[in-house]
């Protein structure tokens, strides 16, 4: 269900043309960094995308949780069993936490080359 | 002494064994799993007065977070007891427990506006801390059944995080 959702949600604006200089056309496809919530640990921890990419948190655990990034600038709230995703619209890297329960740590390092 | 600090030394003598001799030789698993629903259910019935009370955004906030969290564990912990065939046997520390937080609900109750919401929190932060404390130091390490530990380890996680989301609060208030 969730690989379902990710394809339905993701691809069709995950998709980038890029014009090479040789006339043909490069399709690359952004890419899903997904980031599982169980015992209250964000695994993996450290996570490396592109901008451009998405990156999904699954809520795994049997409380809620969020996904916040005062820098990175999305705060995703995840409910028991459910889902959240932040496409990365710029470059960096974003400490993360969790609101409620501010021990749960992760970063996200976003490259834009 | 603070009276946010009344339950946690009554918590901590108790568990102890200064004040009993029942848990001399460590709580058994029906007293930890009556001790740690207790704990939790009073942290739901201080929330809950923070919700009649308090019109602060980040404390109500907070206080919903305490009253979902903790039902959320003690929801876990029945069905576990349950499962185990386990019947919580309430025991000194947990009515120590009850009695002490009645009273700093009775204390609480009677303020209002900025004075109740750092009381609360302030509560919030010492009552977290201790009962983090006697899960780590006694709770955990007396708990024989494998599932009831790794209940009160993953409950030890979710409480130390509520002890830095108030020590946060705390400090964000004026």
């Amino acid at each position: 269900m969730i690989g379902a959702m990710f394809r339905a949600i993701a691809l069709p604006c995950a998709i980038f043309v890029l014009a090479a200089t040789a006339g043909a056309v490069v399709v690359v496809a952004a890419k899903t960094v997904d980031v599982k919530i169980a015992a209250l640990a964000f695994a993996p921890a450290e996570v490396t995308a592109h901008v451009g990419d998405t990156v999904t948190w699954e809520n795994a655990d049997f409380i809620d949780h969020t996904a916040t990034s005062s820098e990175g600038g999305w705060d995703v709230v995840l409910p028991v069993g459910g889902t959240g995703r932040v496409v990365l619209t710029k470059a960096g890297t974003f400490d993360y936490i969790c609101t409620i329960h501010p021990n749960m740590k992760g970063k996200v390092h976003v490259t834009s080359d | 002494m603070h009276r946010s600090n009344v339950i946690g030394a009554a918590i901590g003598l108790i568990l102890a064994g200064a004040t009993t001799s029942a848990l001399a030789e460590g709580p058994t698993d029906p007293q930890i799993a009556h001790i740690a629903y207790t704990a939790g259910d009073i942290d739901v019935k201080t929330a809950e007065l923070a919700l009649q009370k308090s019109k602060t955004k980040t404390v109500r906030a907070f206080a919903e977070d305490m009253v979902r969290d903790h039902k959320a564990v003690n929801d876990k912990a029945l069905a576990l007891v349950k499962k185990l065939n386990v019947t919580p046997e309430d025991n000194d520390t947990s009515k120590g427990l009850v009695k002490d937080a009645d009273q700093e609900r009775a204390k609480l109750a009677k303020l209002s506006g900025a004075e109740f919401d750092k009381a609360y929190v302030a509560n919030e932060v010492a009552y977290h801390k201790t009962v983090n404390g006697a899960l780590e130091k006694t709770l955990i390490p007396s708990s024989s059944n494998a599932e009831l530990k790794g209940l009160l380890e993953t409950g030890l996680k979710i409480f130390q995080g509520h002890q830095q989301h108030a020590e946060h609060l705390l400090g964000s208030l004026k």
